[in-house]
């Protein structure tokens, strides 16, 4: 009994000990990074490095085609606009190319003459892409739901605005306007947490597309 | 008893509009200090955008706290909800008073001078009782029933540790304590007596409700503790009190252990200023470091370790004191030259 009483308070003070010595190690280590560097970056007149950004998920764009990255990957199927839990999204399909009346009456006479007759369809491409981003919970829902890998996360920090409408992208001009700039970064998708999970099947389905085109 | 002379009056009438220059520029430095600190310690700048280095920011916020609408909650007592503030920062210029900064710069020379300053920060629990309970809520309440508990229990070491020193220099005079210490630290009275000085550091800590025994204001838990319902003013005062009080145990701290306006050179009272702003890093830095204590673990330290130490302490410098006057030993200590 009185050995254990013993062990009992050598462990005390042992442990009191050692509690008083973590105090100071606390300190050394505050005041460690009282003297390092400072990481704060001054942003209007600093800002950020673009490699720091490079992980940044901000608002949602279109990644242009490998062919014209101008022009998204979308098909338009609509999935996104399925997806979206906040209905941020608005995508309207391009109809199909008007025929002029002589046109018309081609494709009738060829018809009539028993040809099968392919008239031309509607562009895969949408004719609009909306995205309100002040709904926008960043879920990442549409970017699962893509087919064809055409939604990305930009990396855009630095958005202020002063009205609601600043942040309603019309995301095919900016598309447009992106892919004049940098036409490589507007049609590629970023490996890392965005994930290119699909561009491999989506570039072979590409590549064996302009493959049966050249043989036909 | 001994009437005051015109002369005394009109100098302790200058020396109060001094002090309360001074509390009021000091706080604006401390809290410029404090949030610096915090900054560097987070590895971020602190203000930077308001003056140079943001050295105006807190003139800034001061201006901003003073035009603000002065509220009270419903059902308040409207007396001493009034009264809570200004309580706590009445205490504060006369404690400042009896403060030797240097021969020359002591408002009052009191014999009772650390008497005086430990009677009148009582008042200093008083108006966070009264803050707390007069606010009408219940986070108010809470947040000052915590902070009177741990005042009220940490009271009693810090004034075994003074009398310490009491005891070993054989007076209560601030001044004749500091002139009994010499310039450099080995003369100090915290070369003598450093667990006395680590008792009291840690219990001036508490008593001026400073992280990590900030359990009054508590943020996570109680809002803002006792001063959750205060805007404007009322808010600004008690801010005010929270840095005059840091500075006052700083001061105190610098007279009784670190050997006050005394240096190894040129003593003066920048000496006490630089000992008492040092202190005052240092206990801002412990305030970034730690995170808040457990209310019963508060008082555990205290009851269970920083009174028995502090009692033990006194107990050992009584002792010690009683010894060295024994004639004999005395006769051989002189004789080894040591006295």
């Amino acid at each position: 009994m009185g050995h254990f009483m013993i062990q009992r308070s050598i462990n005390y003070v042992i442990n009191l000990v050692k509690g008083l010595w973590s105090l100071i190690i606390g300190l050394s280590i505050t005041g460690e990074f009282f003297v390092r560097r400072k990481v704060t970056v001054h942003y209007p007149r600093q800002v950020v490095p673009k490699e720091a950004s490079e992980s940044f998920r901000g608002p949602i764009e279109l990644v242009g085609s490998v062919k014209d990255p101008s022009v998204p990957r979308c098909i338009s199927c609509m999935m996104c606009v399925t997806a979206c839990p906040s209905g941020c999204i608005k995508v309207v399909k391009n109809k199909a190319p008007k025929l002029t009346p002589e046109e018309e009456a081609r494709y009738a006479e060829a018809e009539a003459r028993g040809e099968k007759v392919k008239r031309p369809s509607a562009p895969k491409n949408p004719a609009v892409y909306e995205y309100d981003f002040t709904y926008c919970s960043l879920c990442a829902c549409c970017i699962e739901a893509c087919p064809v890998d055409s939604i990305r996360f930009s990396n855009e920090l630095y958005l202020a605005g002063t009205s609601r409408d600043d942040f309603k992208y019309d995301l095919i001009s900016r598309l447009e306007r992106k892919a004049k700039e940098d036409p490589k970064a507007a049609s590629e998708l970023l490996p890392g947490p965005r994930g290119p999970k699909k561009m491999v099947a989506a570039e072979a389905a590409a590549s064996s597309e302009n493959a049966s085109e050249v043989s036909a | 008893m001994e009437i005051l002379s015109f002369w005394t009056i009109v100098q302790l009438v200058l020396a109060l509009v001094a002090i309360l220059i001074f509390i009021s520029g000091n706080a604006i430095i401390l809290v410029w200090m404090e949030r610096k600190i915090a900054g560097y310690i987070q590895r971020r700048p602190g203000p930077v955008e308001v003056g140079p280095e943001g050295i105006l920011q807190c003139v800034a916020d001061a201006v901003k706290l003073l035009s603000k609408q002065i509220l009270k909650p419903t059902h308040a007592d409207s007396l001493l909800y009034w009264l809570g503030p200004i309580l706590i920062f009445f205490a504060v210029p006369l404690i400042f008073m009896v403060i030797p900064f240097s021969p020359f710069f002591t408002a009052y020379e009191v014999d009772l001078g650390i008497l005086l300053i430990l009677a009148f920060s009582g008042i200093n629990v008083l108006s966070v009782l009264v803050a707390g309970w007069s606010s009408n809520n219940k986070y108010s309440l809470y947040g000052a029933a915590r902070s009177v508990s741990m005042s009220v229990s940490f009271e009693i070491p810090l004034l075994l540790a003074v009398l310490a020193i009491a005891f070993q220099t054989g007076t209560l005079n601030l001044s004749t304590i500091v002139a009994k210490q010499g310039g450099w630290p080995w003369q100090w009275n915290i070369f003598v007596q450093p667990l006395a000085f680590f008792i009291y550091f840690v219990c001036a800590m508490a008593e001026t409700n400073r992280a990590p025994f900030d359990l009054g204001e508590s943020e996570s838990e109680l809002t803002a503790g006792f001063h959750t319902e205060y805007s404007g003013m009322g808010f600004a005062l008690f801010f005010l009190a929270e840095y005059a009080n840091m500075v006052v145990v700083c001061c105190v701290a610098t007279a009784l252990f670190l050997g006050g306006w005394n240096g190894p050179f040129l003593d003066g009272f920048w000496w006490f200023l630089a000992k008492a702003y040092g202190l005052l890093i240092v206990m801002m830095w412990i305030r970034w470091t730690y995170p808040r204590m457990r209310f019963d673990m508060i008082l555990n330290l205290n009851w269970k370790w920083l009174l028995p130490l502090g009692a033990l302490n006194l107990l050992g410098t009584a002792f010690v004191l009683k010894l060295i006057e024994t004639p004999c030993i005395k006769e051989f200590l002189e004789g080894w030259g040591i006295l």
